[in-house]
């Protein structure tokens, strides 16, 4: 019950007073609470856990975490010479 | 997910394993405090990428395992009188009470259903008004915002017939607790990045000045967590105690605001027990005064119930990072998925499990966990 899993806001709507949508995990959609992302747009990523969304993803953020991942792996690639590249 | 992928590219994680062998000069021992992520490691062989001497060690971040006997009795009360749907998420139903569980009160006639998300039990509950629905509201701060939000939606509707039988914990007074506990090992923590998305890093800062252990906000990716962990041994090497944060495309300083704000209004902080642990002070949420009509346990008044845990499981040890899995003499032995004698083998996020079904059978088998 802990997993959170990301996925892609499909649909915004209303539902007894609250913001709800449909969210597509990796082509399983999902009826969620947006209740708790009230800046997510259709199109943005988001965490959901129980059926409630719990942050979106800074794709800025994200893209960033990667380049530096990949600079390290650049750089390791650099120091000890290995050609091979990715798995 | 676009950036799945990515965030598990092998050769990331061979440059991140390199970069931490460069980095280790000494002996560490490193807690994840999230199941989820004790799960990640283990499925992923991110231990077995480590150099020997950094250990990592298994938290009490499962709900299910730390749930409390008596409110795993109370449960079972609740779900076989008459009327009642108990609605629950699925991993709760094999644990065992004191006599029984929820699968077997199922099996046995009692309407017991496995539900996604509280706001199923609610759909249930406006469905079918003439059933009490009640809603088995556990878990961790990542899963308190969904419950309150149910308890909340339930009030403004005057829902009469939902009510929730609440155990919710709290990961800061934990780790205070394993930081204050006699034996301790654990030198630094890689916190529980969902729990952090609720909550932001904001919690931390003083835990990690005041216990003098370096806090690294993670995520769940195999790189996510070689990340963390090669950032809590840059801290550990330089003597350094910091909060950082490597889940930032997540994870922000002040949490999520509409959901601490419903957390806020719906729970207060109160004294809980944890299984196998014990009881640390301010580490729950119970309904506040103003929702405690919800409160399942009052309603069927079930709140008096109490147990005493069998002595022979040492799941409390592996909870607070004292033991490893096989160093239990029940391990694999008397204990395993089918026949569980403590919450952490039976729940699919528990640390126990977790080395049953990945096959660290043995002590040791990681080549990094034999120096205690």
């Amino acid at each position: 019950m802990c997993l959170a899993v990301p996925g892609r806001i499909e649909q915004i709507s209303e539902a007894q007073g609250t913001r709800m949508g449909r969210v597509n995990f990796g082509g399983i959609v999902k009826e969620v609470c947006l209740a708790f992302v009230p800046e997510a747009q259709v199109g943005d990523y988001t965490i959901v856990h129980v059926g409630f969304a719990l942050s979106t993803i800074d794709e800025a953020e994200a893209r960033q975490t990667l380049e530096t991942f990949r600079a390290l792996g650049v750089l390791e690639e650099e120091l000890s010479g290995d050609v091979e590249g990715g798995e | 997910m676009k950036y799945l992928d990515e965030f598990r590219d092998g050769a990331i994680a061979r440059a991140l394993a390199d970069e931490i062998r460069q980095i280790v000069t000494k002996p560490w021992v490193v807690m994840e405090v999230c199941g989820g992520q004790t799960h990640s490691i283990l499925r992923n062989g991110v231990d077995q990428l480590l150099p020997e001497g950094v250990e990592l060690v298994h938290g009490p971040g499962c709900p299910v395992c730390v749930t409390p006997l008596e409110v795993i009795d109370r449960a079972l009360a609740i779900a076989q009188k008459p009327g009642v749907i108990f609605c629950s998420f699925g991993d709760m139903l094999r644990v065992p009470g004191s006599s029984t569980d929820l699968f077997r009160v199922k099996a046995e006639g009692a309407d017991v259903r496995i539900v996604y998300s509280p706001l199923d039990a609610l759909t249930l509950a406006r469905r079918d008004r003439d059933r009490q629905v009640v809603f088995f509201g556990i878990g961790f701060e990542t899963t308190a915002p969904a419950n309150a939000m149910a308890v909340k939606l339930a009030s403004d509707e005057g829902l009469d017939n939902f009510s929730m039988l609440v155990s919710h914990v709290l990961v800061p007074p934990a780790i205070e607790a394993i930081c204050r506990s006699k034996g301790n090992r654990v030198q630094g923590f890689l916190a529980a990045g969902h729990v952090c998305t609720v909550m932001g890093t904001r919690q931390y800062p003083a835990i990690a000045e005041r216990y003098g252990v370096p806090i690294v906000v993670t995520g769940f990716e195999p790189i996510d967590l070689l990340e963390g962990i090669r950032r809590a041994l840059v801290q550990l090497e330089r003597g350094e105690a910091r909060v950082e944060n490597a889940y930032a495309r997540v994870v922000s300083e002040e949490g999520n605001p509409a959901a601490r704000a419903v957390l806020d209004e719906v729970f207060e902080v109160t004294d809980q027990s944890w299984r196998g642990i014990g009881r640390i002070p301010q580490s729950g949420w119970r309904l506040a005064p103003s929702y405690r009509g919800f409160d399942a346990a009052e309603r069927f008044d079930v709140g008096a119930i109490r147990t005493v845990e069998s002595p022979e499981c040492r799941s409390g040890e592996v909870l607070q990072g004292l033991i490893t899995p096989p160093e239990c003499a029940a391990f694999g032995t008397v204990c395993t998925p089918r026949t569980p004698l403590g919450a952490t083998m039976v729940s699919s996020e528990g640390a126990c499990a977790a080395y049953f079904l990945n096959g660290r059978r043995k002590r040791g088998t990681n080549g990094v966990a034999a120096h205690a």
